[in-house]
This record gives C-alpha cells, structure tokens and sequence, in this order.
C-alpha cells in the first residue's frame, strides 16, 4: 500500500515534469502552425528540418552557430581547466583559495548577472561583440564545471607517476599526454559533456554578449520567434531530437560515473 | 631556456592561465557592475543610479515580486521535492541509482522552450495566464534543482542513525522530524539556494508564462540595459548581487561541501 502510494506520487512528479517536453515531442508528429492542435499524424516537419526546407527562417543558422560555440567553447574549457585543475591540486594556501573562489563565482552567479557584467566588460575592454564574445563568456561559465570534474580524478590518481615519467627522462609536455591526461580522461570526458550541454542551454549569456551583429542561436531564436508570435513549427522535431540527444548523453555520463565509482570501492 | 622550462616543469604554476582568465572574465566583470553602478553619464561618482531605484516604484514593486514569487516557487518545490528526493534515496522504494537522472532530466532541455510548451499547454487547457500559471512554471522549471541537492544528501546519510532511533522506540515521524531532516539540512540548504538564486533573476519566463502581465526584475535589468542606461542596469545588477551575496552567506557553510562533492550531476 505504501509502495503504491510511493509510486503514485512519484509518477504525478514525472508526469508534471514531462508533460511539456511530451506536448513538444507528440505536437512534432503534425503540420498545425499552432502548437496543441492536432491535424493528423504527419512527419512533414522532420521532412522540413532534413530536407533543407527552413533555408532562410533563419533556424539551421541559429542551430549550426549553436553547436559551434558549444564545441568550441566546451572544447577550450576542457583545456584550461583540466590544466588548472592539476595547477589547483598542486598548489597551497591563499593562491590555490583565491583560484576555487573565483572558480565558484560562475557556477553561484544568475545568468543575468554574469551576462550583464561579460556585456560591461566587453564594452569597457572595446571588444566588438558577435561570436569571438559570445565564445569567451560561454569559457567563463563552462570552465568551473570542467574544473570541478577534473579535481576528484587528480584525488584518486598516484602523484608519483608523473614524477617517475620525469626520472625516466619525460619532458613536462610528454608527461602529461602519456601520463596524466590518460589518468584524468574519465573526468575530462565528463566535463566536456556537461560544458557542451551547459554552453548548449545557454540563453542570458548569450543574448547579453552578441553584440548587434545579428548572431542568433537556437535559444536567442525562440525567444525572438515567441515576442513575434508563434514558435517556427520545425522547432518541435528539432527540440525532440535535442531531447533525446542530451538523455542519451546523460545516461553515458551517469553510467560511467557509476561504472567509476563502483571500480573505486572494488580497489579498496 | 632552463628558467622557462623549470617554470611548467612546477605544476602548481599550470592553474595561472586560468587565474588570470578568472580575473579578466570574473573579477574585472564584477568590480565593472560596481564601478557602472556609482558612476553618472559623465563618469564622476554618484549614488543617484542606487538612489533612483528606491524612487522608481516601478522597479521597486517589480523587486517586491520577484522575492515573492521566488520565496513561493523556492517553498512549493521544497514542499514537492523533499518527498521525491526521500523517495528515491530509500532502498525500500527505489532500487536503482539511474532512476534520479530521470527526474533532474528536464533541467537540460532548452528552458525557454521548456517554458513555451508549458504556456502553450495552458493554452490549450484553457487556463488563463496570471500569477498562478507563473507560479506553476517556475515550480516546473527548477523543481530538479531542489530534488537533486537532498536526493544526494539523503543518499549518503548514514542509515544506522535513524535505525538506532526505530530501536530505540522512535516512532516513524519522530524519527524523521528528530533525526532524518535535521541531517539532511545541507542538502536542504543548498537546493534553496539553487532554486531561489534563478527564480529571483530570471528574465523572459515570466513575461511568457503570463502573457506579459507579470515583469519580473531580471527583467527590468534586460531592459535597461537594452535601451543603453548602463549605469542604472549596472545599479540594478548592483542590488541584485547583494541579494545574492546575502543568499549566498546565509547558506553558505554548507554548500562549499556539496560543491567538494561535483556540484550538479
């Protein structure tokens, strides 16, 4: 009886979370202009999306630059913060505080503020705004997370074989290619993942540091589609299809973090 | 050659490209909000962009809102997700640690299209858009930032605790209200945090969750900012980020752990 109870609440939860996100995904089965009227089961918008249908609505543009910036972005993120990830785990006192304060700052901040002060930045600074700024501010609010995933792999590794790959005549460069980074990859992986689908997510940063040069990705198009009125029909497929790409990419986060965790207890 | 070689060779030097980005994209940013805030248009200092606000009843009754609406959001989702995260950290009704990536899903998804569907969804139901419908979308949106943060705290929570309470002749909601909550504040704390700090600045949702009946601050900020009153904008930011600051140190203690342990996911 309890157990019944339990799932019945917890089935009311999932229902109110996943009743949008259902809405879109059945909606993008018919042609109606309006999202909720059903005019028989079609895949004409999925056609429309493939098939190069949406030249000139402006929606692959947004897409294409989308992806773009998340890849770059989630890219250069893995890059600096593994890299000060290991600085981080090497060094002491006030520096190594000072770093993990600012680190936390992106992660605490509402999008408002930090795209507010990025567009304060970049204006005080004379940077022209477009993909260069848009790329920047999307590093400043990924790094954190990469950091964050790379830190608890340097925890578990031994310290020692890095300097072994040094007494054996490694230079600091081969070292950390053969040595270290294979040893952090799980949490490298990880963290691009979550950068690339943060970057991904991202509307107030975005729409604070594009400047006026009519950069536009999907988020910054929806919102200017919905002021006009009416959402483009075509981003009902394209949103399922996004939904169904970032489940597949949490459950293989989530699976590896416990095949990790379960690898770490067998050690001990 | 040696002294360069014998710098990257020291590891602890590989986090300065990253400080000195954080300085440039974090600190510079943050001390720009502030030196914006107490200049005037011709850049001498100035309280008045700080003195406007509390003079604008506009923004003001705009601030009053947006607290209120994310002090109810931050209430009904602790109301909502305190017992889903109890439930699914109790082996008795949960067996698998996947089934939590299904509820914290949803926080992926695109939010303004996350948040049109659901006002196109009352629409369709033929709910008026207003506060309630608002309310409603806000729940939905940052409910899985709530359930995450006490699903994990519960998770880890020894169990021997509240069976050493049962043993000792605890009834079940004694052994809850004494035992169980008290040691699930951290996670508690920190899902207020993480719920309240985007509600109370979100800009966008609200306008379209109630046709633009409602403006929240996040909002006004946007605006500001938009139609070139940097200084003002900045002022706004200014007061926004005190609020965060004052949120931040009264639950802070105990989110420095949560984040020790990856933060989300």
């Amino acid at each position: 009886m309890k157990k019944l109870l339990a799932r019945l609440y917890l089935g009311l939860i999932l229902l109110l979370l996943y009743a949008p996100l259902i809405f879109i995904a059945v909606s993008s089965f018919t042609e109606s202009k309006v999202l909720g009227n059903w005019t028989g089961f079609s895949t004409k918008l999925y056609s429309n999306l493939f098939s190069g249908g949406m030249q000139g609505s402006g929606l692959m543009n947004a897409v294409y630059n989308t992806l773009i910036i998340a890849l770059i972005a989630a890219f250069i993120s893995t890059l600096l913060g593994t890299l000060a990830a290991i600085g981080i785990f090497h060094s002491r006192g006030r520096l190594k505080n000072a770093t993990m304060f600012l680190n936390n700052i992106p992660m605490v901040n509402p999008d408002v503020i930090t795209g507010v002060s990025l567009f304060l930045l970049f204006v005080f600074l004379g940077v022209s705004q477009g993909y260069v700024s848009v790329v920047l501010a999307h590093i400043t609010f990924c790094t954190p997370y990469v950091v964050l995933n790379v830190l608890p792999k340097l925890h578990q590794m031994n310290a020692k074989t890095y300097e072994a790959a040094l007494d054996l005549g490694a230079t600091p460069g081969q070292a950390l290619r053969k040595v270290l980074i294979p040893q952090l990859m799980p949490g490298m992986v990880t963290g691009f993942i979550l950068a690339f689908t943060m970057s991904l997510d991202d509307f107030a940063v975005t729409f604070f540091t594009r400047g006026t040069v009519g950069l536009e990705t999907l988020s910054t198009f929806i919102y200017t589609d919905a002021r006009k009125g009416g959402l483009t029909p075509e981003l009902r497929p394209l949103m399922t299809i996004i939904f169904i790409v970032v489940f597949v990419l949490l459950v293989v986060v989530n699976i590896r973090q416990e095949r990790a965790a379960k690898k770490k207890a067998s050690l001990k | 050659m040696y002294r360069i070689s014998n710098f990257i060779g020291k590891r602890s030097n590989w986090s300065l490209p990253y400080a000195v980005f954080l300085i440039i994209f974090v600190a510079l940013p943050l001390v720009l909000i502030m030196g914006y805030a107490f200049v005037n248009e011709g850049g001498g200092f100035t309280f008045s962009n700080i003195t406007r606000f509390f003079g604008d009843s506009d923004a003001l009754s705009t601030f009053a809102v947006s607290i209120e609406i994310a002090l109810e959001t931050t209430a009904i989702c602790l109301l909502l997700g305190y017992p889903v995260a109890w439930l699914l950290a109790n082996s008795k009704f949960n067996g698998s640690s996947v089934t939590i990536i299904i509820f914290i899903l949803p926080m992926w998804i695109n939010a303004l299209m996350r948040t049109l569907a659901t006002a196109d969804l009352f629409n369709m139901l033929g709910i008026t858009l207003g506060k309630g419908t608002l309310l409603f979308g806000m729940v939905y949106d940052y409910l899985p930032f709530m359930i995450y943060p006490i699903y994990n705290v519960l998770r880890r929570m020894d169990p021997s605790y509240a069976e050493a309470a049962q043993d000792l002749g605890a009834k079940p909601l004694t052994v809850f209200a004494n035992v169980t909550l008290p040691l699930s504040l951290p996670g508690i704390t920190s899902g207020i945090m993480m719920v309240f700090m985007p509600t109370v600045s979100t800009f966008a949702i609200s306008e379209f969750l109630t046709n633009n009946k409602i403006k929240l601050f996040g909002t006004i900020i946007q605006e500001n900012i938009n139609s070139s009153m940097w200084n003002y904008g900045a002022a706004l930011s200014f007061i926004m980020l005190i609020i965060i600051g004052l949120t931040t140190l009264l639950t802070g203690s105990q989110e420095e752990d949560s984040s020790a342990q990856g933060g989300l996911i």
